[in-house]
Parts: structure tokens; C-alpha cells; sequence
């Protein structure tokens, strides 16, 4: 009885590349791949050389869309050529970022982009074997991907020897089963040799020493599903599509007090402003815009008066925040910021491995003191405690998390300052009608 | 008497177990497919696992206690996951959460009397754009209102019948 829709927002100022085939019917069917371009950036690469294939990505500059942004083709460019032990093709399909829900819809309307993709990755990194990580609570796309996979076995796309290349490449979905931290990519890897998700320490790589200590290269669903096209048309072409050093389009999911939410494909660098108004159509109700989380929960987020930046991973780093995962979550004058902070940190409270001390204390202490502060009971240095707290984690930790949990904070209790002290005046929240309960 | 596994799982174990060089890589897809037939994480299936993997029990619980899908225990017929993360809070999640509290008479993580619904309070669940949104079992469900949330969980307790 799901009564889940298409999450794909309307606008004219989409440029679907990753989503042209989203509206034809039956889109996941190999059929249907196949009568619009379906496997013909792998017949390219198929007579490139790994060299070749490896060149036109860099050439691209599409960059990482799981969040940190890394160039690659030059990830790519990391893994050994020579390997006493075979290399693998890992994709991350865990998507657990708060805000952030563009990975589905690419696996469940078009998996077969995402497969094509892998392999021609594979043939790259001369690989031949592959895993599709897919986080537990998105079960139904192993069953759409399983039924993919099956298509392309069948029509010799996958295989012993593809199209009769001599080329071998295995792929395989693999679950998750609830842990945002499985999102790392260390993390992900001991998850998929059946460990608990706790990370590595890097270096080594994963290109390095990855999955079985071989030679990985992990990359995000939506970073692969733009590899056809790259090889399709031209590293060059997909370059032109985005801004400088920011290759392509980006599938920002707008979601919050937005008029309009949904899923947009627009291209890299499109501005943020009016990406809120004219894409998202404003805000609800009419309200007033009071911040942005541009990139996913793990960013700093932005004031009403920041919003003229175009969204790419250089024009966000130049202004202190992130691009992220491209979840871009849009807030109103009515919503209290302390509030919004003591839910960001119950969440990484809640998905702290527990591994090293920093995160694990800081960000349940965090919470605690914020739970109490937001139910009227702050003293006066409490925004210091917290900043202090969040400035023990940032770069004291072990993995990302700890930084994606002390970048909100640190922002916030910055940039609103003024919140804080309204709820150290009142005693209580300004936002609620009565003090909230101290839970 | 425990629960039995059935064929299908066999199968599906065996199916697992060809796709990694390494055995052990099988362990929590087996442990979330096994979960998905029996409903939990039931002793048979610890043990099963065990033998299938070569694995000490331990290392098989550790693995379990990790993820946040796996459990130890039935939850309801419907295991109603309501998001409160950002996206959803800011559209009234936490009202959505507090409803189905109050409707079902029960706290996080707890089953109603009859066992038909069990209720969890969960994080992102990848639908921020129909928040506030959450998964019934498997299926999603999306720009909810306390009355939506009535209607689901009438229509559910009708088919739980
Ligand atoms: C705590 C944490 C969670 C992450 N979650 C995800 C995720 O769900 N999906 C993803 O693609 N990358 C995630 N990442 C980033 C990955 O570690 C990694 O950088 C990414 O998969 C690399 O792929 P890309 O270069 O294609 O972006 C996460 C990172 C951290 C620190
Ligand atoms: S930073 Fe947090 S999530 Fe990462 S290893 Fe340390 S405790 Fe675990
Ligand atoms: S925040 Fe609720 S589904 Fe993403």
C-alpha cells in the first residue's frame, strides 16, 4: 500500500542528462535501455584503452558526488596498474545523508546506467569484479537491480566475455542493514567483508589496499551513473555542461519548507538563490527564507544572506560550507535554529560508531546540553561549551563523522548566536508555546 | 520448538556465498534476507549462520548488535519507522511521530499488545522530498498529516485482521 510518487521535481531549468530516461515507460528494462543509448558508451569504451577511458574522465572534471568531491578520474588514476590480487569496483549506494535522496530514483528508473557504468569502470581499472552497496532500507532496489543485473548477464553485457570483447566482469548487489556510518567508504568495505562498519585508518587508500586489501576504487551511485555519458559524448562535453573544474549536472534534492520540493537535475554552478525561488518556487506559505544546509546535514549552513553563490564544490568551500551530497534543505523564519541543531545531533549522537572518543562523547554531550538548553534550562556559557565541544572534534577523529557533526554546530551557534541568547532570555524556546519537556 | 528456515533461504544463503571470495562478506545480507522471512533475528538462523560461515557465535551477535535494521526480537505484523530527521522535522515529523505514539498506545521501539504494530523513531530514510515521510515495513510513505497516518493505520489494522 506505498503511496510513493515520482520525487522528481518540474522545472524548465533542468538539463537532464542522468534523468533523460526517468519519464519513458518501463525505463528499467534493458529494452528500453537499449533503444535510447543503452550500452553504447561501454561499446566505445570497449575499443578504448584503459589509459584512453581513464583520460576522458579526468578530461570531464566530474568530481565525487558522495560528498567530498574528489576528482575522478583521478581517483581512478591512483589505482596500480600491476596487482598481484585482483581489483574491485566497489559503488556506494548507502545513502543515508539527511536530505539527501537522489541515488534511488537513479537505481530504481534507470539501474541499468548504473550497471553500464561499473563496468566500464571495471574495464578501466582492469577489473573484474564488482559490489553495488545498497543501504537495507531501500530492500525493493536490490530486488530492481538483481532483476537488472539479470538482463544484462543474459544479453552478454556482463560476464565472461562481454560482447565478445574477452572482457570479464562480475557485478553483485550487496545490503546494508542500518548504520550511517557503513556510508564511509573504509567503513563500507569492512561492512562488505561482514564486520561491523567501523572505519580504517587512511592511508592506506582504498584504491591502495581496499576491499580483501586489494585495490578499490568505491564511488557514489550518482558519480558512476555519469560515466556512460562521459564516454558517450566526450569528456569535453561533459565539462562544458557544468562551470570551471566542476564537470556536469547535479541532482540537488530540495527538501524543507520549500514550495516546490522534489529532485532537480541542473546543471553544476546553477545559483543557489534561484534555485529557492525559481526552481523550488520560494517558500511555503509565503514565509521568509531564514538558512540553507546546501549540501546534506553535514554542512555548515547558510544564512538568508549567503544564498548568492553558485552551487558548486569551489564557490561553496570559498564561503566556509560544502556542496555535499546535494541535499539542499531550505528553512523558514518560523523554525528555531537551536531546535534544528539539537535534531542534527541526536542524529550523529545516534550514528557515532563509538570507535574513537571525540565523537563518541562529544556529540552525545552536545546533544544533552542542547536538549536542555532548547527546553529553557541554558546557562549563559552553554553556546561556548558547545562550540568549544565541536572544536575538540573537528580533525580529532578517526573518520569524517566526527567532522560532519562539528561543522553544523560550529555554524550555527555562530551564525545564530543571537538565537541562543533569545532562549537564555525567555527562558524558553521563542519558537514553542510552551517550554518542550527535557527528554 | 524454534522457527524452521525454510528452502528458499537455503537457496538464497547458497546464492550469497558464490558471489564473495571471502565467505564471512555473506554475513549481514544472510542476516537481513533471514530477518525478512522470519521477522527476526531468531536463534536457528545465529546458528545456521554459524555453521554456514565458520563463524563463533560472537562474532556473529556483534555484527547483529551493530546494525539498527537487525533485531533480536519480532516487531509488530506492521513496523511503523517514522523519520524525524531535518527534512521531516521541519515539516511536522515529530508531530507525525507523536501521533502514532498516542494512537497506538505504545513508545519507541515497543509492540502493541496484540503484536499488529510496533512502532521505532528512525533517522533519514532517503524520502526527504515528501517529508515527512516514513517506511511501513518496507513500503514508504510520504506527506503525511495526522489524518493520512489514521487512514494508513486503519486500512492496516483491517489487513491485520
Ligand atoms: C559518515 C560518512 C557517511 C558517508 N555516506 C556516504 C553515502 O551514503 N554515500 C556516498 O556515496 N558517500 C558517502 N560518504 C562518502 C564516502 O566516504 C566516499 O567519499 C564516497 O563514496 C566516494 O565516492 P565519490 O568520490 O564518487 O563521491 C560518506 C562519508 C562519511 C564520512
Ligand atoms: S569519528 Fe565517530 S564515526 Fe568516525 S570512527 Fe570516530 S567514533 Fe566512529
Ligand atoms: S529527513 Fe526524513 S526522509 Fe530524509
Amino acid at each position: 500500500m506505498s503511496d510513493y510518487k515520482n520525487p522528481m521535481g518540474e522545472s524548465p531549468h533542468q538539463v537532464p542528462v542522468l534523468t533523460k530516461r526517468f519519464g519513458i515507460e518501463n525505463s528499467a528494462s534493458i529494452d528500453v535501455y537499449l533503444q535510447h543509448d543503452g550500452y553504447k558508451g561501454l561499446e566505445k569504451a570497449l575499443t578504448m584503452t584503459s589509459d584512453q577511458v581513464i583520460d576522458e574522465v579526468k578530461k570531464s572534471n566530474l568530481r565525487g558526488r558522495g560528498g567530498a568531491g574528489f576528482p575522478t578520474g583521478m581517483k581512478w588514476g591512483f589505482v596500480p596498474r600491476q596487482s598481484p590480487k585482483p581489483k574491485y569496483i566497489v559503488c556506494n549506494a548507502d545513502e543515508s545523508e539527511p536530505g539527501t535522496c537522489k541515488d534511488r530514483p537513479l537505481i530504481e528508473k534507470d539501474p541499468h546506467q548504473l550497471i553500464e557504468a561499473c563496468i566500464i569502470a571495471g574495464w578501466a581499472l582492469e577489473s573484474h569484479q564488482g559490489y553495488i552497496y545498497v543501504r537495507g532500507e531501500y530492500r525493493y532496489l536490490i530486488d530492481i537491480l538483481d532483476r537488472a543485473l539479470g538482463e544484462a548477464y543474459s544479453k552478454g553485457y556482463l560476464g565472461d566475455n562481454i560482447q565478445g570483447s574477452g572482457f570479464k566482469f562480475n557485478l553483485y548487489t550487496h545490503t546494508g542493514a542500518g548504520a550511517y556510518e557503513c556510508g564511509e567508504e573504509t567503513a563500507l568495505l569492512n561492512s562488505l567483508e561482514g564486520l561491523r562498519g567501523f572505519p580504517r585508518i587512511k592511508p592506506p587508500f582504498p584504491a591502495i589496499v581496499g576491499l580483501y586489501g586489494a585495490p578499490t576504487v568505491v564511488n557514489n551511485v550518482e558519480t558512476l551513473a555519469n560515466i556512460p555519458h562521459i564516454l558517450l559524448n566526450g569528456g569535453e562535453w561533459f565539462a562544458k555542461l557544468g562551470c570551471e573544474r566542476n564537470g556536469g549536472t547535479r541532482l540537488f534534492c530540495l527538501s524543507g519548507q520549500i514550495a516546490r520540493p522534489g529532485i532537480y537535475e541542473l546543471p553544476m554552478g546553477f545559483p543557489l538563490r534561484k534555485m529557492i525561488y525559481e526552481v523550488g518556487g520560494g517558500l511555503r506559505d509565503g514565509k521568509k527564507l531564514k538558512a540553507v544546509i546546501p549540501g546534506g546535514s553535514s554542512c555548515p549552513v547558510l544564512t538568508a544572506d549567503e544564498i548568492d553563490v553558485p552551487m558548486d564544490f569551489d564557490s561553496l568551500g570559498k564561503i566556509k560550507s560544502m556542496l555535499g551530497s546535494g541535499g539542499v534543505i531550505v528553512i523558514d523564519e518560523d523554525t528555531c535554529m537551536v531546535k534544528l541543531l539539537q535534531r542534527i545531533m541526536q542524529f550523529y549522537a545516534h550514528e557515532s560508531c563509538g570507535w574513537c572518543v571525540p565523537c563518541r562523547e562529544g556529540t552525545a554531550w552536545i546533544k544533552k546540553l542542547l536538549d536542555r538548553f532548547h527546553a529553557g534550562f541554558g546557562r549563559p556559557d552553554d553556546p561556548d561549551t558547545v562550540a568549544d565541544i565541536a572544536g575538540n572534534i573537528m580533525g580529532k577523529t578517526l573518520c569524517p563523522l566526527g567532522d560532519a557533526a562539528a561543522m553544523p554546530t560550529l555554524s550555527i551557534v555562530s551564525k545564530f548566536r543571537h538565537e541562543f541568547e533569545e532562549h537564555l532570555r525567555l527562558g524558553a524556546c521563542p519558537h514553542e508555546k510552551a517550554p518542550a519537556p527535557v527528554s | 520448538m524454534g522457527t524452521m528456515i525454510s528452502q528458499q533461504l537455503k537457496e538464497r544463503f547458497q546464492t550469497l556465498l558464490g558471489r564473495y571470495p571471502v565467505k564471512r562478506s555473506a554475513l549481514v545480507p544472510m542476516l537481513l534476507f533471514a530477518q525478512d522471512e522470519i521477522g527476526y533475528v531468531s536463534e536457528e538462523i545465529v546458528e545456521e549462520i554459524c555453521r554456514t560461515l565458520d563463524l563463533p557465535r560472537i562474532e556473529v551477535i556483534e555484527v547483529v548488535s551493530y546494525y539498527t535494521m537487525l533485531r533480536r526480537k519480532p516487531a509488530g505484523k506492521f513496523h511503523l519507522q517514522v523519520c524525524t530527521n531535518v527534512s521531516c522535522m521541519l515539516l511536522g515529523g515529530e508531530s507525525i511521530y507523536d501521533h502514532c505514539r498516542k494512537r497506538l498506545g505504545i513508545e519507541n521501539k515497543q509492540t502493541t499488545s496484540d503484536g499488529t504494530f510496533s512502532l521505532e523513531e528512525v533517522e533519514c530514510i532517503g524520502a526527504c522530498v515528501g517529508a515527512p515521510a516514513a517506511q511501513i515495513n518496507y513500503d514508504f510513505y510520504e506527506n503525511l498529516t495526522p489524518e493520512k497516518i489514521d487512514r494508513i493505520i486503519e486500512s492496516l489494522t483491517a489487513q491485520g485482521k
